[in-house]
């Protein structure tokens, strides 16, 4: 049940590192969380409302527990301690208190023998609804009757926001937009909207929670981030966290869809309850009930620029629909707030950012978190400028790009590389792919190099190819004053002769390959060959949350610590054993390298091996990166974040002007990493991210019906991400040009390429329909107009 | 539930007499679904995998016997010639995976206005070869579809085969999906020509609650390729006869609206692919080259 730790061989860090689980997963043998197992184990089973808004009449549980094989059914009446949790605003129910706020919201467990039994027992539990009208867009949420989802918020934000169905709101203000209007040449202004879209990872929802003799639990779970799971599930267990350990399980993908908890609590309560292991796996249907999505957004824009082409100001609004419940809603408020206006140099600001609360599926982390939203409606209003400036897109972009020591309209000064134009001018100087390559010499088309593919809806009709250009900016960490740290323990011991390094941290191996650079960033400080990652769990302090492209920089920044705090206790363990032997142990700057202590001249004193002999070195460290500040609440003045990543995209498109449909024929990337400590990954990052931003521009969308508030089509069947016939060729091209704050001056990689993709594949279908396209995802109705 | 496996054609038959409510499963791309999300829970399955000649086919006469459980894989790489319209439909089926399991009688069985063999079936002209212990019966595949997820099969009656006119001429499908594969029809169009009878013939997927044929589409162009010379001549079409074929096609459908797409969308994308399935289908009529290349 327990996974071993991976031991690894390979390179150390800037050398390509193929990952220890990636042919495990390609080939189906990778042990994910799904397939946990425990003799006698119960299988827990959620029965979720069917309403996004409804009073709870009654529960009548009788039914369920009265089948055979059923062991236990909890309903918020059975809670034993904390009843609520969340991320940031405790305002989750562990289980519906009389109330329903979202389609799909937990009413009640069951545990059986069985997992058809449960299901069968959930069916049967009679739950009497009383419907309530339910509140989906800003204009219901904030309308003077409208229903209050959370009356009594204590939360930070309750006091400043202009209505207790607003979650947070958060304006930056900077310059004087009003007198910046009155010089502007050109104004453009547009109304954007983003659909909600889904992590859509591969893993659904699972864990088993396995009671203890003590009377605690052992939860093995997919997640994100442990410690924060910890944080939430002891309180509604009414344990201590020291009574609740857990242990990470295989992961099948996140991006951001596991940061909140889904089923953790639920399997323990179930496990405490009955004094049986318990399992819970979700299927793919109630995997898109069993997590937050990416905010949709309504967004409102205006831009000024003068006669030169050089922005004068921005006035903006974005609206998030956050759900029935908080989540990460404030954090991703800050985000789209003060990254909105893109990476560019702006004197003048005006912008407002806030989050809604509504009976809509809850919303919250997900890869490019807020600022995937402002980036396609500023990089559209970019085009517009340009083209009412008579500018290409590039050339204006290059005009207002932001550059090392810019300014934010946060106030904070950009202290790193920020090479926007040099991404732009990267991606713009590759050679275009050539045109129509569907023609081949016998004649016939190759269907495959048209939109529709193998659907074979086009042989060259209606096609018209378009190009188009976007550049996004991400922060890297988490900000606005969060403490966010990890913690890492490395230990060095001599097995079979060999030094051997292990590397324990709480960090979550998503499939962002982890795992990889603490081996690589052990090799290199440590000198050894060998390096073992030991599994994930909460016997080791927080590694943070694996999200924010933030992992390699701050669990990275843990391990390199540590491995340099060992590093010192073994050439002190080496001066005390041999010191007197070689004048070199007091006086040279010495180095562990390949097994071997050597002076930095290259000579070697003697192997690691003899300076261990039988003792074991190990040390754990925490490690922050540089603190920020919170953005000022009335001018969203402040260091808020640690470090900004970019990206840029050129998009070229083959679109069926009569059908409506679009093959993306290439997706080039440019962005600047710092380092890359693992260029083989760093690239996969890059084209996942492009992908997942393609998705979002022209298919992934959960659709909730308007009136009902309901989701319409959870299912892969109908929530469509992109398959490989989709996936265009993405040549990436990375810039590594150092951050001196960061380790090894790496820059957070995960999210910048989610943003700009999006945005660039839409300025391409413009180009080549010359339709406005203000709403993403963008459908076959709004290029035909049907 | 209880899962029947008859070792042979007989034994289904007498399986199925004596548990009408069975569902038949040969590939189980469809009913595993409905199972494993709890759509449907039958008492009993029926399984077919164990009797062989469900899985062959025949193409001595002018009609190809196609067993009803012959994957799509193998009609796609082994029937192109004989059936060319119902292996380009049978190349948009699912993912490779889907295509090695299911099959056109599955296809029919479920009845999905969304099936892509329907289209190809009614274009090419079939026959469904319904038996039961009571006998066999042949259904054309135009009255076989009765209503959303219902057809004309007795409660008694597996599907034996397809009988499928060999093609004699040309043969398109086309299927709008907002991905580039393993996508569910928004809508889909097949064309066949048969110039033998000098008749088109067409099929609509996914834009009205059963599979249907323009009808009207065809009679236009079957007497304007007659009244205008056209089967004699091989010359090019005229832009507004294909214009009309493809407006007359639209107006076959009775589509909805729904997740997938509008119904608006629906007839227009209907009409667009029938004006050009039928230029792929005349140009290939009169230059013989075919128009279309896939892996």
């Amino acid at each position: 049940m327990r996974s071993t730790g991976l031991t690894q061989l390979g390179g150390r860090i800037g050398e390509s590192t193929p990952r220890p689980d990636g042919t495990l997963k390609v080939t189906g043998e990778f042990a994910y969380a799904s397939d946990l197992w425990h003799e006698d184990m119960l299988w827990g089973c959620t029965l979720r409302s069917p309403y996004a808004h409804a009073r709870i009449r009654s529960i009548d549980i009788a039914p369920a527990l009265a089948m055979a094989g059923v062991h236990t059914v909890l309903t918020h009446a059975d809670l034993p301690a904390a009843t609520r949790y969340g991320l940031e605003i405790q305002d989750t129910p562990v289980l519906a208190d009389g109330v329903v706020r979202h389609h799909g919201e937990p009413v009640a467990l069951v545990a059986a023998d069985h997992p058809e039994t449960a299901r069968r027992a959930a069916a049967r539990i009679v739950v009497e609804y009383q419907q309530l009208p339910v509140v989906t867009d800003e204009s219901s949420a904030t309308a003077e009757d409208a229903p209050v989802l959370h009356p009594d918020r204590t939360d930070p934000h309750a006091a400043h926001v202009p209505h207790p169905n607003i979650v947070h709101r958060q304006p930056v203000i900077r310059g004087d937009v009003a007198a910046a209007r009155q010089r502007a040449h050109v104004i453009v202004s547009g109304d954007y909207e983003v659909g909600m879209q889904d992590q859509a990872f591969l893993g659904p929802e699972s864990g088993l929670a396995v009671p203890a003799e003590d009377g605690g639990v052992d939860l093995y779970i997919a997640t994100q981030w442990l410690h924060a799971d910890l944080r939430q599930i002891a309180p509604v267990l009414g344990l201590p966290e020291n009574k609740v350990r857990m242990t990470l399980s295989g992961v099948g993908g996140a991006f951001g869809g596991r940061e909140d908890l889904s089923m953790q609590a639920h399997a323990c309560l179930l496990a405490l309850r009955t004094g049986k292991p318990v399992k819970m796996v979700y299927n793919r249907f109630e995997s898109f009930f069993g997590h937050v999505h990416r905010h949709p957004a309504r967004l409102h824009y205006e831009h000024g620029a003068d006669r030169d082409g050089r922005l004068l100001f921005v006035k903006a609004r974005i609206v998030l629909d956050g759900g029935a419940y908080a989540s990460s809603s404030p954090a991703v408020v800050g985000n789209a707030a003060s990254l909105g206006i893109g990476p560019y140099e702006v004197p003048h600001v005006d912008m407002e950012a806030l989050a809604l609360y509504t009976n809509n599926p809850p919303c919250g982390a997900m890869r490019g978190f807020g600022a995937v939203q402002a980036c396609f409606a500023y990089e559209a209003q970019m085009d517009k400028l340009a083209a009412e400036l008579g500018l290409g897109p590039v050339e204006f972009r290059r005009r207002n790009a932001m550059s090392q020591g810019s300014v934010m309209p946060t106030g904070q000064l950009v202290d790193s590389p920020a090479p926007v134009a040099e991404l732009l001018r990267r991606v713009k100087a590759l050679p275009l792919p050539p045109p129509r390559q569907w023609e081949t010499a016998g004649g016939a088309p190759d269907v495959r190099a048209l939109p529709g593919g193998l659907s074979n809806t086009t042989h060259g009709e209606g096609v018209v190819r378009g190009v188009g250009y976007a550049v996004g900016i991400k922060n890297v960490g988490f900000s606005e004053g969060f403490d966010d740290y990890s913690t890492a323990r490395v230990r060095m011991e001599v097995i079979g002769g060999e030094p051997v390094v292990t590397v324990h941290t709480a960090m979550a191996e998503v499939g962002q390959g982890g795992v990889t650079v603490h081996a690589q960033i052990a090799r290199t400080e440590l000198g050894v060959e060998q390096v073992t990652i030991h599994p994930a769990d909460t016997r080791v302090g927080s590694a943070g949350s694996t999200s924010a492209s933030r992992q390699t920089y701050v669990t990275g920044g843990a391990v390199k610590h540590a491995c340099e705090a060992v590093r010192e206790q073994v050439l002190a363990l080496g001066r005390a054993r041999f010191g007197t032997f070689h004048p070199a142990w007091g006086q040279a700057e010495l180095l562990l390298e390949n097994g071997k202590v050597v002076t930095d001249g290259g000579e070697v004193l003697a192997p690691i091996a003899e300076v261990l002999g039988g003792e074991a070195v190990e040390s754990e460290r925490e490690w922050r990166h540089r603190p920020t500040q919170p953005f000022d609440p009335h001018t969203g003045q402040g260091f808020g974040h640690v470090q900004y990543s970019f990206a840029a995209h050129r998009a070229v498109v083959e679109v069926d002007t009569e059908l409506g449909l679009v093959k993306v024929i290439e997706l080039a990337c440019a962005q600047d990493v710092g380092k890359a400590l693992n260029p083989l990954s760093v690239t996969g990052q890059i084209q996942g991210g492009t992908t997942q931003g393609l998705g979002l521009a022209v298919m992934e969308e959960i659709v909730v019906d308007p009136a009902t508030a309901r989701v319409r089509n959870p299912s892969f069947t109908d929530y469509l991400i992109p398959t490989i016939l989709d996936t265009p060729a993405i040549p990436v091209d990375v810039l590594e040009l150092a951050d001196e704050h960061a380790p090894y001056g790496l820059r957070g990689v995960g999210e910048a390429p989610t943003l700009s993709s999006t945005p660039a594949v839409v300025a391409a279908i413009r180009q080549a329909t010359g339709l406005a396209l203000n709403r993403v995802p963008v459908r076959p109705e709004h290029l035909t107009g049907t | 539930m209880d899962f029947l496996r008859p070792a042979g054609w007989a034994e289904a038959l007498a399986a199925k007499a004596e548990h009408p409510t069975a569902v038949p499963i040969a590939g189980g791309t469809d009913v595993m679904v409905e199972i494993n999300f709890d759509h449907r829970r039958p008492d009993r399955l029926l399984d077919l995998n164990r009797i062989g000649e469900l899985y062959t086919w025949e193409t001595d006469g002018p009609e190809v016997r196609l067993g009803a459980a012959v994957p799509y894989t193998r009609i796609m790489h082994e029937l192109r010639s004989e059936l060319p319209g119902l292996a380009l439909a049978a190349h948009t089926v699912g993912s490779p995976q889907i295509r090695n399991r299911g099959s056109v009688g599955g296809n029919l069985g479920a009845a999905s206005p969304a099936g892509d063999c329907h289209p190809a079936l009614l274009a090419a002209g079939a026959t469904v070869e319904a038996e039961s212990v009571r006998g066999t019966r042949l259904i054309p595949v135009e009255e076989f579809y009765t209503g959303v997820k219902r057809n004309a099969l007795a409660p008694d009656e597996l599907i034996r085969a397809i009988r499928i006119q060999r093609a004699t001429g040309p043969q398109q499908f086309a299927k709008v999906g907002t991905r580039n594969a393993m996508v569910i029809a928004v809508c889909a169009f097949a064309m066949a020509l048969h110039p033998g009878e000098r008749t088109v013939r067409t099929g609509i997927g996914s834009a009205a609650p059963t599979p249907v044929r323009a009808r009207t589409a065809e009679d236009f162009l079957t007497a304007e390729l007659r009244d205008g010379g056209y089967w004699e001549s091989g010359r090019p079409l005229e832009p507004s006869l294909a214009a009309e074929f493809g407006r007359l096609a639209a107006g076959a459908c009775n589509p909805i609206d729904d997740v997938r797409g509008s119904a608006a969308y629906r007839r227009h994308a209907v009409g667009v692919l029938a004006r050009r399935t039928l230029a792929w289908v005349w140009a290939e009529h009169t230059t013989g080259e075919e128009n279309h290349r896939c892996a």
